[in-house]
């Protein structure tokens, strides 16, 4: 296994104590897989996401363990995490806006990471960085390498962000919900380029996104994640096909369908996600879920397994019911 | 296609007229080295007093010293004061907010507490106390400037390094497997500079008039060293024979002060991205 992540959990600091933003999560990635991360704002996917890189914000508290190539990084210094980060894991960012810096060139920026983990000279970087760039398949990359970003449209700073990303054959590389920034059309193009750059390095990417379409047109495994709790992980097939668990049902349940009939309205998932976590006696979705008993207040749900590698995490996982 | 566009000052008129003033100031000092009308500190008795005339262009002071020549020398002084004082400000300061901005918890605390306590007395008292503790003179009138400035700097630092270390591309950097030291350097400092410009112009015209505060109560410049406020404190002396004397140096440090702070305010005008962004 590439990366084998068992019971991590983050805190992060909040007033009168310390809050949990990710709990009890568990999850591998083998070379060349994509795991799709799916869950509502604030359900703990881009703090998962930071954890990998340990790049969690200041005061945050990391357990559990995080194992990449067979090396611990719970714990790992900051020198020897810096020497990983952009060269073994990569991360691409939502906003292609402000994730690169005005001030440089294009050029400069994808050549950076060159420079610092494969020691190459300046001009070498410059050189490598415009066949990135032509290999993201930007239009012109002598043009783009000399450009600012705010020359650059939103699609084609999404390209050399990615260009930056792979630019020293990251292992892994983190997409933070890399296309939502980006209209239809464009985040196609996007997503496209991202499956074909896996399947030419073998690179595992873990994609972080709200969107379930793109989970299941780009990943072989996905998870469901809420409270910062994982509900449910398995193929995408069978989650998005055959959910084991209410919310990811819910969740399927809420998205817009081509077909539906004029004038329906979209269901939506009652209340709102628990601010604090108040409900960590029992379930998290316990009070927003409409299979709710009482055990699921009181008691953590436990693990159900169906078949290979699905899991929910529910008290009634055998009770849900198929999509319509 | 828009580099033109990009450097396009804005704000134009306070811009000009701030570089104008400033320009002359810098000027005099610059002639002043070379040549004045008089050795500025040659007393002439004979001659005090006298109104101004094609041989004393602003006249002469109680003692007969040439003021022309005055505050042409007088210039350098506000000069020096200014850029040494404005220099600590920025070297001290701006290691400083970086270090808060970077180091978070106890020490950016710290830090700032720090600065806050050295900010909460104003500037001329904070160097009045310096120049009364360590002696009168030009060097100990910059150091206590110089000290003044340090807080001010520091807290600009950290609350602007602060905003570009939560931008998006900060944490790229992060990502890509930076160190604090290239993100300062590559990313944060290239991005607030424009306020540590516009901060330190106007650093620069607070200096000046703290030295023509302390050199007026005779902390500063000591004679024979010439400076407009030693000239104001001369000037009381005479004010009912000739109220003149008091005008000049004044006028002096009113269009030089009204200069960098209008500089101050063109270049933040011009260097703002998000000002240009509305037209």
């Amino acid at each position: 296994m590439l990366l084998e992540v068992a019971e991590l959990a983050v805190d992060l600091p909040a007033p009168g104590g310390s809050q949990r933003v990710v709990d009890r999560t568990s999850f591998s990635l083998a070379e060349g897989e994509s795991l799709g991360v799916v869950g509502e704002s604030g359900s703990g996917k881009t703090m998962t996401a930071l954890a990998l890189m340990a790049l969690t914000p200041e005061g945050a508290q990391v357990s559990g363990s995080i194992r990449f190539e067979e090396r611990e990084l719970v714990g790992l210094g900051e020198e020897t995490m810096r020497q990983l980060r952009g060269d073994r894991i990569a991360m691409i960012f939502q906003e292609p806006m402000t994730a690169l810096n005005p001030l440089h060139s294009v050029g400069a920026q994808v050549a950076e990471p060159l420079m610092l983990h494969r020691g190459l000279a300046k001009g070498d970087a410059r050189q490598r960085a415009i066949e990135l760039l032509e290999r993201v398949r930007l239009a012109e990359p002598e043009r783009a390498a000399r450009s600012y970003p705010f020359a650059l449209s939103g699609g084609e700073r999404q390209r050399a962000m990615i260009a930056m990303a792979i630019g020293c054959s990251p292992r892994l590389v983190i997409a933070d919900e890399p296309t939502t920034a980006l209209d239809v059309t464009v985040q196609a193009r996007i997503l496209a380029l991202i499956d074909g750059l896996r399947a030419e390095s073998g690179m595992a990417i873990l994609l972080v996104s709200h969107d379930l379409a793109v989970i299941a047109g780009h990943c072989d495994r996905v998870m469901v994640m809420y409270a910062g709790v994982i509900m449910e992980s398995g193929p995408v097939d069978a989650v998005l096909r055959r959910p084991r668990n209410p919310y990811t049902l819910a969740l399927l349940e809420a998205r817009p369908r081509p077909g539906a009939p004029r004038g329906a309205r979209l269901a939506t998932i009652p209340g709102a996600p628990p601010a604090a976590p108040e409900h960590r006696a029992g379930c998290p979705f316990a009070g927003r879920c409409a299979l709710t008993l009482d055990q699921c207040w009181t008691t953590p749900p436990p693990q159900v397994t169906f078949g290979a590698n699905h899991m929910s995490r529910c008290h009634r996982a055998g009770d849900v019911g198929f999509v319509r | 296609m828009s580099h033109a566009l990009r450097f396009r000052p804005r704000g134009g008129a306070s811009l000009w007229l701030g570089a104008a003033l400033v320009g002359a100031l810098i000027a005099a000092a610059a002639v002043s080295l070379v040549w004045t009308p008089y050795p500025p500190a040659a007393i002439d008795i004979p001659h005090r007093l006298a109104p101004p005339s094609a041989a004393h262009w602003f006249g002469t002071d109680n003692l007969g010293r040439d003021v022309a020549s005055e505050i042409l020398a007088g210039s350098r002084i506000s000069i020096l004061v200014g850029v040494v004082a404005v220099s600590i400000g920025l070297a001290f300061g701006v290691a400083l907010g970086l270090l808060a901005a970077f180091a978070k918890g106890l020490t950016e605390d710290g830090i700032m507490k720090l600065s806050d306590f050295v900010f909460a007395f104003p500037a001329l008292l904070t160097a009045i106390m310096l120049t009364s503790t360590l002696g009168p003179g030009v060097v100990n009138a910059i150091i206590a400037i110089g000290v003044y400035n340090v807080p001010v700097i520091a807290k600009l630092t950290r609350a602007t390094a602060n905003g570009v270390l939560s931008r998006e591309y900060s944490l790229a950097a992060r990502a890509a497997g930076r160190g604090p030291v290239a993100i300062a350097f590559d990313h944060v400092l290239p991005n607030i500079a424009p306020a540590l410009i516009v901060q330190a112009t106007i650093q620069f015209a607070i200096a000046i008039l703290a030295e023509a505060a302390l050199s007026y109560l005779g902390l500063g410049a000591q004679p024979p060293q010439t400076s407009w406020g030693k000239m104001l404190a001369d000037a009381q002396n005479v004010l009912y024979n000739a109220p003149r004397l008091a005008l000049y140096p004044g006028v002096a440090i009113a269009l030089s002060v009204l200069g960098l702070n209008l500089l101050g305010d063109g270049l933040r005008d011009a260097l703002d991205p998000k000002l240009k962004a509305r037209t």
